[in-house]
């Protein structure tokens, strides 16, 4: 009985230690790139790890900058993430629950169709895409990257989405057909409030994607005043004229700060136990 | 003659759209199969030919100077390219349509009547309510995924390529197989080709293994039931996660820097030497995955919890009467539970990181150069290889050469794999 205690402890501060070790490693390069963008100076480089004057300056700088457009591109980014991310969401969702709960002829060819084109590399597509855009009229406008981040979304989400809804116990949305709910309505009261951590995941990925992804926004999106943040930083850290460590450091900070706000806010849904009591009642 | 009705209402809608409808007096949706008839025609009549001819020959005029009309090889190809998929997709419903009309034939042979509209449009959402889901994603997956993919491969067959067949001003033949000949063969491309698929292989697999296995050890970590405060660990775990990658990977980047980073600065303060982090080609490939760790294992942390949180409790409760250790429930339970949530999930993260361009573009852009490879550097992947001939040296039919290279491995080993795993064969058999 002791020993079995002691077990228990070791393994309980083992776990603890850990932890703390993880979070010391996870924190530090956030906290190393906010010091920097307080730190006086241009210089990429710094003996402190926390500097001993602290500065506004260069946050200052992004939104007065005549070539840095910070403010402008923000919102771009923002917009463009917030409505990719509500298409591609609902679009993945219903992708995942039609594949999940109807059987049909060609289910099983469809699921490795989009298994195989998710494997494809994005960036073959992207000449071709560029021409098609083109020839639509939507290059050089948001419309076209949120089209393209929405319908590519069911490509990376769907089996996320499929895998989780075939763990929601399947009695649950039977009960509810026989008592009459429509397909719609089974998805909106049942499977829906069942699947928010996967929900979670999804909307967080696709609402993340604009505001990574480089290659493509820079493909479509030609002036200045049409970019995305990506676009921006980049130009910022890899032209020479504007080698400027702290401003881009400051820029990092305001667009990590959105994303990891909202995530914290996501995060009451990542709730515990979750089929614990929906099957037994 | 009731006897004859499907067939009469087949050959019916076989001669034109819709007609075999109407006669079974189903009147709205005949005129609308009608209606999509004469719009379906009228496309054709003016673009087939057009585009037969830009497809098969690409153009017979380069642009010259005062010469207003010109072939434009590139535009030829997908302008025919997209009316040959609507051509199929004509077909495909003027089948549909004929086997409607058959059908609904029939029913009226053996005394039923016909849907009514209303009645067919209650059917399709009660009965097909998948299928007539599935349209839309699969409209944009044919045209923003698909049709995209099929110009790529047909990139690979021509001699799209700098400096000397670049439209407008020149035009673009087919070759057909010569530039896989010259990529496979060719001394100078083959040397760079093999060097580039090896690291690519080795870094999907390290990859994949390090960050899938480092999520589960931190989820079954906070998991446990002594662990207080698991919303907060949780939140400072899953911050490199809600990092944008663009920024965390610069900033890596800098941190990792061989002169002044300031992680070589805390190990010379140790009193060690300086690491080559980023210019030594095997210290950047240690690098790289370590630094894809630290970005990839939140994903699988939260993934894995997500799977965690839907295992119901009466089967930990169970095990635990029956006298069942840590060590048997999670074998027993947890193990076999995760990976069934996630095999798939796992599959798509080793194509995913076959094709990781953020993780190595940002970080090292493919550096250090290897002085006899073309284009190419100690950490680059095929992919990050496949950007770099595309943008900066625009040799595009190289490129989608590459690309179906790929392709064509990741597609087999996946569909290979995924139809040995369970959750393939036996996914009705949790329920």
């Amino acid at each position: 009985m002791i020993g079995r205690r002691m077990g228990r402890n070791i393994r309980v501060v083992s776990s603890y230690i850990f932890l703390i070790v993880a979070s010391i490693l996870s924190l530090y390069p956030a906290l190393w790139v906010f010091f920097a963008s307080l730190r006086p100076g241009k210089s990429l480089y710094s003996r402190d790890f926390v500097p001993k004057k602290f500065t506004l300056d260069h946050y200052h700088e992004l939104f007065t900058s005549k070539s840095f457009l910070f403010g402008h591109w923000y919102m771009n980014t923002l917009r463009i993430a917030v409505f990719s991310m509500i298409f591609a969401t609902a679009l993945v969702l219903l992708t995942g629950y039609a594949l999940s709960r109807f059987r049909f002829k060609g289910r099983k060819t469809y699921l490795s169709v989009i298994l195989i084109l998710s494997m494809f590399p994005g960036f073959l597509s992207m000449i071709a895409l560029y021409i098609l855009l083109k020839q639509l009229n939507l290059l050089d406008s948001s419309y076209a990257l949120i089209l393209v981040y929405s319908f590519g979304a069911p490509l990376m989400g769907t089996f996320i989405a499929k895998g989780f809804f075939d763990t929601v116990p399947r009695s649950l949305d039977e009960a509810a057909r026989i008592d009459g709910a429509s397909n719609m309505k089974v998805f909106t009261r049942i499977m829906l409030p069942l699947s928010k951590p996967m929900l979670t995941y999804v909307a967080l990925t696709q609402f993340v994607g604009p505001w990574i992804d480089y290659i493509f926004a820079s493909f479509v999106l030609r002036s200045r005043d049409k970019w995305t943040v990506a676009v921006g930083l980049y130009d910022q850290v890899f032209s020479n004229q504007n080698q400027n460590f702290t401003v881009f450091a400051a820029a990092s900070v305001l667009i990590a700060v959105p994303i990891t706000l909202l995530f914290m806010y996501l995060q009451r849904f990542l709730v515990e136990g979750l089929t614990a009591g929906a099957s037994k009642g | 003659m009731p006897q004859k009705k499907a067939s009469v209402a087949a050959v019916l809608s076989a001669l034109s759209l819709g007609l075999g409808q109407i006669y079974n007096r189903q009147f709205v949706k005949g005129i609308l199969f009608l209606a999509f008839e004469i719009v379906a025609v009228t496309y054709f009549s003016t673009r087939l030919g057009h585009a037969m001819w830009g497809l098969v020959t690409l153009g017979d005029t380069p642009r010259q100077p005062g010469v207003a009309k010109y072939d434009h090889s590139i535009f030829l190809m997908i302008e025919g390219l997209i009316t040959l998929i609507f051509l199929v997709l004509c077909l495909i419903a003027y089948v549909m349509n004929i086997r409607d009309a058959y059908l609904t034939g029939k029913r009226w042979e053996q005394g039923k009547k016909a849907n009514n509209f209303r009645e067919s449009l209650q059917y399709i959402s009660s009965k097909k309510f998948a299928e007539v889901f599935l349209i839309l994603p699969s409209v944009g997956i044919l045209f923003l995924t698909i049709m995209p993919i099929v110009f790529g491969m047909m990139i690979a067959f021509t001699n799209y390529s700098s400096p000397d067949h670049i439209p407008p001003a020149k035009l673009v033949d087919w070759v057909g197989f010569d530039t896989f000949k010259q990529l496979l063969t060719l001394k100078s491309w083959s040397h760079t080709f093999y060097g580039v698929l090896i690291w690519t292989i080795v870094w999907a697999i390290l990859s994949t293994v390090t960050t899938y296995f480092g999520g589960f050890l931190v989820a079954m970590i906070i998991q446990q039931k002594e662990i207080r405060l698991k919303g907060m660990w949780r939140t400072i775990l899953i911050i490199p996660y809600a990092i944008p990658q663009l920024i965390s990977l610069l900033v890596m980047r800098n941190l990792f820097n061989g002169q002044f980073g300031p992680i070589n600065q805390y190990l010379m303060a140790l009193g060690f030497d300086r690491i080559p982090w980023l210019s030594d080609p095997m210290w950047a490939r240690a690098t790289v995955i370590i630094t894809n760790m630290w970005v990839g294992i939140p994903v699988s942390m939260i993934l894995i919890m997500g799977v965690l949180t839907s295992i119901p409790r009466d089967l930990y409760e169970a095990a635990e009467v029956d006298g069942a250790s840590i060590l048997q429930r999670f074998r027993i339970i947890t193990l076999p539970m995760v990976l069934f949530s996630t095999a798939p999930i796992l599959i798509t993260q080793f194509a995913g990181n076959i094709n990781n361009f953020n993780a190595i573009y940002l970080l090292t852009s493919g550096s250090p150069v290897v002085g006899d490879y073309q284009y190419a550097g100690a950490t680059d992947l095929l992919v990050t290889w496949l950007y770099k001939l595309t943008l900066s040296q625009e040799r595009f039919n190289m490129a989608s050469t590459l690309g179906l290279i790929i392709f064509i491995l990741i597609a087999g080993f996946s569909l290979w794999n995924y139809s040995r795993t369970r959750s393939f064969k036996e996914e009705d058999m949790i329920q």
